[in-house]
C-alpha cells in the first residue's frame, strides 16, 4: 500500500461484504418461498424480502465502488485522499441509512409519512430521509474524490471513474421526482434504474477493470486507455437511447419500440468489448502477477457480464420478443446473471486484489478464493439456466396459451426447486469468499510453482 | 506519392485518418441506421401495398434535390481536407463554410417537406411507414445539425487531423442519406 488513506477502502469493503452476506441469505429465503409459497408469509412477505434482496445488492455494490475509488484514486493521482474523515463520515451516513431502510421495510412503522414512510416505488422505495442521506453521502464522496483528483495526476482511469460516479449520483436525483401520471413516473424511474446499470455503472466497471488489468497484466497504460475510451464510447452510445427498451409497454409513443430495440441490441458491444479487452490484455501481458484469484475474478467478471448482460439481455430486448416474455422468469434469469457477472464479480475482483495489499500481506487463501469463484459462478450460471427454462415454459403457457398465472407457477415448481439448489451453492460460495478474504493462513494450500520461463522466440 | 513517405506510416487502427473515436462513432451510427433500414424493409414485407400508398405521399423531387445538395457538400468537405493538407487554412475554412451552408440548405428543404406532411395531417402514428420515415429521416436530420456544428468547430481549429475527423463524420452523414433516399423514397 503506497498511500495511507487507501486504508479507507478496507472499511468500505468490510461493510460491503457483510451486506453481500445479508443479500444472498435473503435470496436463499426467497428461493425457498418460490418452492413453498407459504414459507414465512406472515413474518417476511415476499415483496418485503424482495425489497431487501435488491436494495442490499445495490447498496453493497455501491459501497464496493466507493471502496474501489478510495483504493485506486490515490494510486492513480499519486496523492492521499483529500479528507479521510469525510470518507468515514460518508460511510457512517450510508450505514445509518441502510439500517433505517431495513427497519422501515421490515416493520413498516411510518406508513404514509412524507419523510419517514416507505415510498413504495420498486428499487427506490427508500423513505425520503434516507434518500436525502444518500445524496449527502454522495456529495461528500464526490467532493472528496474530485478534490483528490483535481490536485493530483489525472489519468483516463480516474477521469472515466469520476464521470461515471458523478453521473450516477446526479441521476439519483430523479428518485425525488414522483409524477402522479404512472407512465411519466415509470419514464423517469428508468432514468435511475436503467441509466445506472446500463450506462453509468458501465463506466465505473470499465475503469475498475482497466485498473485491474493495468496492475495484473502490466500492459502499457496507453494501450489500456485506448480500449477504455472505445468501451466507454460504445456503452454511452448504445446505453442512453437503449433506455427505450423499457418504454415498450408503459404508455410511451410507439416509436420507442424501434429506438429501444435497435439501440439496446448494440448494448452487447461494450460488454463484448470488455471481455475481449480483459482476455487480450492477459495474453499480451508480460507480468506474472502472484494474485491469481483477482485475475480469475476479473476474467470471470468480463465473461459473465458479456453473457448475463449482453447475451441474456439481447434474448428479450427486441420488442417483438419482449411482447411475450416481459416480466417472466426470463427477466429474472437475465437480472441474476447480469448483476452477478457485471457488478458482483467486479467488486469481488477488486476486493480480491486490494484486500491483501490493504492488510499488508501476500495474497493467500487463493485456492479457497478460486474455489469460491467456481462455486458461486457455477451456481449462478445453473440458476440462470433453470430460470431461463422456467421462463420459456412460462411464456408459452401463460402468454401464448393464456393459462392463469398461478396455474403456470405450479407447473414451474421443479425449476424453482433446482434454482433453490443453485442458490445454496451461491451462498456457500459467498461464505467461502468472505472467509478466504478475512481469515489468515500461514501458507498457501497449494504452494505456487515457479513461473514457466518463456522459450526464446 | 512522395509526400506519404515523409508521413508516419501507421498500421492497423493507426492508419485511419482522423481520431479513432470518430471511427467508433461512425461504425456505431452505420449499425443504427443499417438496423433501422433493415427493420423498415422487414415491416414493409408485412404490408407492401400500405407502404406503397404511404410512400406516394413523399416529395421525391425535393429529396432528389437534397441528395444533390448533400453530395455536393461532401465534395466541398473533401476539398477542405486537400486544402488543409497543403497548409492553406483560409481556403480550408472557405470550403468548410460552403459545405456547412449546403447542410443548412438541406435542412431547409427537409423542413419544407416536414411542414407539408404536418399540413396534410401525417404524423408518427399515421402508418408504420411514417413511423420509420420520421424516425430515420429525423435522426438523420439531427446528424446534419451535429455535422454543421462539427464542421464549424474543425474550421475554427483547422489542423489536418481535426479537419479529417470532422469531414469523416460529414461523409458518414452523406452516406446515410444516400442509403436512406432510395430505400425510403424510391423503392417501388
Amino acid at each position: 500500500m503506497k498511500y495511507q488513506t487507501q486504508k479507507i477502502a478496507y472499511a468500505y469493503f468490510l461493510v460491503a461484504m457483510i451486506l453481500f452476506a445479508v443479500q444472498v441469505s435473503i435470496g436463499l429465503v426467497m428461493g425457498w418461498i418460490y418452492v413453498d409459497g407459504n414459507f414465512l408469509s406472515e413474518i417476511l412477505p415476499f415483496n418485503i424480502a424482495r425489497m431487501l434482496h435488491t436494495n442490499s445488492l445495490v447498496v453493497w455494490l455501491l459501497l464496493g465502488f466507493f471502496g474501489a475509488a478510495y483504493y485506486l484514486v490515490p494510486e492513480e493521482s499519486e496523492r492521499e485522499i483529500h479528507s479521510p474523515k469525510l470518507a468515514y463520515l460518508q460511510l457512517g451516513i450510508l450505514v445509518l441509512g441502510t439500517a433505517g431502510v431495513v427497519v422501515t421495510y421490515l416493520f413498516n412503522l411510518f406508513d404514509g409519512n412524507f419523510l419517514l414512510g416507505n415510498e413504495g416505488r420498486e428499487f427506490i422505495e427508500q423513505p425520503r430521509w434516507v434518500k436525502a442521506g444518500i445524496v449527502v453521502a454522495a456529495l461528500i464522496f464526490l467532493y472528496n474524490i474530485s478534490m483528490t483528483v483535481l490536485k493530483g495526476k489525472k489519468t483516463a482511469i480516474t477521469n472515466i471513474l469520476l464521470l461515471g460516479l458523478w453521473l450516477l449520483s446526479l441521476l439519483f436525483l430523479f428518485s425525488f421526482y414522483n409524477p402522479a401520471n404512472l407512465a411519466l413516473d415509470k419514464q423517469y424511474w428508468w432514468y435511475i434504474v436503467h441509466l445506472w446499470v446500463e450506462a453509468t455503472w458501465e463506466l465505473v466497471m470499465a475503469s475498475i477493470l482497466a485498473f485491474l488489468m493495468l496492475k495484473l497484466t502490466g500492459v502499457d497504460r496507453e494501450v489500456i486507455e485506448k480500449w477504455l475510451y472505445v468501451i466507454v464510447a460504445t456503452a454511452l452510445f448504445s446505453g442512453i437511447l437503449g433506455t427505450g427498451h423499457h418504454y415498450y409497454w408503459i404508455g410511451t409513443p410507439g416509436y420507442w419500440q424501434w429506438i429501444g430495440s435497435i439501440f439496446s441490441t448494440l448494448e452487447v458491444i461494450p460488454f463484448f468489448g470488455m471481455m475481449a479487452f480483459a482476455f487480450i490484455m492477459v495474453w499480451k501481458g508480460r507480468r506474472d502477477h502472484p494474485n491469481k484469484a483477482a485475475l480469475l475474478w476479473s476474467l470471470g467478471c468480463a465473461t459473465l457480464a458479456f453473457f448475463g448482460a449482453g447475451v441474456w439481455g439481447f434474448l428479450h430486448t427486441l420488442h417483438g420478443v419482449n411482447f411475450y416474455t416481459h416480466g417472466t422468469q426470463i427477466t429474472a434469469a437475465h437480472g441474476h446473471l447480469a448483476f452477478f457477472g457485471a457488478y458482483v464479480a467486479l467488486n469481488l475482483a477488486i476486493i480480491s486484489y486490494a484486500l491483501p495489499v490493504l492488510k499488508g500481506r501476500d495474497p493467500y487463501n487463493q485456492v479457497l478464493n478460486m474455489a469460491s469463484f467456481w462455486l458461486m459462478s457455477g451456481g449462478m450460471v445453473f440458476m440462470t439456466f433453470t430460470l431461463t427454462f422456467a421462463g420459456t415454459v412460462q411464456t408459452h403457457l401463460q402468454r401464448v396459451n393464456g393459462e392463469y398465472y398461478m396455474d403456470v407457477q405450479d407447473q414451474l415448481w421443479i425449476f424453482y426447486v433446482m434454482r433453490f439448489g443453485s442458490g445454496v451453492a451461491v451462498v456457500i460460495g459467498a461464505a467461502l469468499f468472505i472467509y478466504a478474504m478475512l481469515a489468515s493462513r500461514k501458507a498457501e494450500i497449494i504452494a505456487p510453482g515457479k513461473p514457466a520461463s518463456t522459450p526464446a522466440e | 506519392m512522395s509526400e506519404t513517405a515523409t508521413q508516419e506510416t501507421g498500421s492497423g487502427l493507426d492508419a485511419l485518418p482522423g481520431d479513432l473515436m470518430m471511427w467508433v462513432l461512425i461504425i456505431s451510427e452505420l449499425l443504427v441506421f443499417g438496423a433501422g433500414l433493415l427493420a423498415f424493409l422487414g415491416v414493409r414485407l408485412t404490408d407492401p401495398v400500405g407502404f406503397m400508398e404511404a410512400q406516394a405521399h413523399l416529395h421525391r423531387t425535393g429529396a432528389g434535390v437534397n441528395t444533390v445538395v448533400l453530395v455536393t457538400s461532401g465534395w466541398l468537405a473533401a476539398l477542405a481536407v486537400k486544402a488543409v493538407e497543403r497548409g492553406n487554412v483560409l481556403r480550408t475554412r472557405f470550403y468548410l463554410v460552403a459545405a456547412a451552408l449546403l447542410g443548412v440548405a438541406f435542412l431547409w428543404i427537409k423542413g419544407v417537406e416536414y411542414a407539408a406532411k404536418e399540413a396534410a395531417g401525417i404524423t408518427f402514428e399515421t402508418h408504420p411507414f411514417f413511423t420509420f420515415y420520421y424516425l430515420l429521416t429525423g435522426f438523420h436530420a439531427v446528424h446534419v445539425v451535429a455535422g454543421i456544428v462539427i464542421l464549424g468547430l474543425v474550421g475554427w481549429k483547422a489542423t489536418p487531423r481535426n479537419v479529417e475527423t470532422g469531414t469523416a463524420f460529414w461523409h458518414m452523414v452523406d452516406l446515410v442519406w444516400v442509403l436512406l433516399f432510395p430505400i425510403m423514397y424510391l423503392l417501388g
